[in-house]
């Protein structure tokens, strides 16, 4: 099989790409938004932390 | 409690505190996310390049990798929730209030997963992104479900009472579980069958099925990393002012 033959996908190249296609992207964004977010959190709470011992 | 040995108890609390969990996640992750990968990797070779192509619906089947492994997922979450729930509600455990409300979101992902791969693979199959068949329409159904959980904690201010009616919608949601099992089985519309059956009466062929396992067995650990990383924040916005989240703050800098 050749690469174009494996991407052409018997002609449903469109359905079954995009389903793997958003797929990743949902799955990308949920495994990296909480260690953003907390990342985030932590930096804010430090940041209180030594205004408070100020 | 006095039945339950006292070293089973004191295990048992010391794990359910919020900065034990939270050190146990971290060490949990990392393992967790290399199976995911692994399993990943395996799944989409076997699924998309090494399974041969389905003699009645050609390459288009292949969208089963994920469709199939997501909806599984999205009555597995659920049924967890609704346990957390149980457990919320009867030992007032506030960890199990942070792992409900933790899956919440991810679980609600699985289920537009399940439903858009759903349209994606029926529009080429069955000549229309939708229909208000049994199985799609309880699918839909369970996706409210997780949007209505996800509202309701955002919108009661005391995070205590938000877990506890939010416990409640869990439990009571439950019943459409066995609807979305078995609509397929009642109501016989559009919807094929069950293809992977209890204890090896699937009709899949071996090269076909193993895939299809590796990656429902992949987003489970997925799942893993997911709703632990989720935890740990939302342990940290609920006891932002504890002292071991001062002890955190401190190390991190």
């Amino acid at each position: 099989m050749t690469l174009e033959e494996f991407l052409y996908m018997g002609g449903y190249a469109f359905y079954v790409w995009t389903s793997y296609g958003l797929t990743t992207v949902i799955l990308l964004y949920y495994i990296l938004a909480p260690v953003v977010q907390r990342k985030q959190l932590l930096r804010q709470l430090a940041l209180k932390q030594k205004r408070g011992q100020r | 409690m006095s039945i339950i040995p006292a070293a089973v108890s004191r295990f048992f609390h010391r794990t359910a505190s919020s900065p034990h969990f939270y050190a146990l996640a971290d060490r949990f992750i990392p393992w967790l996310l290399v199976i995911f990968l692994v399993l990943l990797g395996f799944g989409l070779y076997g699924g998309l390049y090494q399974a041969p192509a389905d003699y009645q619906q050609g390459e288009s089947y292949r969208i089963i990798y994920i469709h199939v492994p997501a909806a599984w997922m999205s009555l597995f979450i659920y049924v967890l929730m609704a346990i957390m729930g149980a457990i919320a509600l009867i030992w007032h455990m506030k960890l199990a209030e942070v792992m409900l409300i933790s899956s919440a979101p991810i679980g609600a992902a699985f289920t537009f997963i399940a439903l858009v791969t759903g349209s994606l693979w029926g529009k080429p199959m069955w000549g229309t992104w939708w229909v208000w068949d049994a199985r799609l329409t309880s699918e839909l159904i369970l996706l409210f479900l997780y949007l209505g959980i996800i509202s309701l904690y955002g919108a009661i201010e005391d995070k205590r009472s938000a877990a506890r009616a939010v416990s409640i919608l869990a439990l009571v949601g439950v019943v459409n579980i066995p609807i979305i099992h078995y609509s397929v089985q009642w109501w016989n519309t559009l919807h094929q069958g069950p293809t992977v059956g209890k204890m090896g009466k699937s009709s899949m062929h071996p090269s076909m099925l193993v895939p299809l396992l590796e990656m429902a067995m992949a987003f489970k650990f997925y799942y893993g990393v997911v709703v632990l990383q989720t935890a740990k924040l939302e342990l940290l916005k609920r006891e932002s002012t504890a002292q071991w989240v001062k002890n955190l703050t401190e190390t991190s800098e």
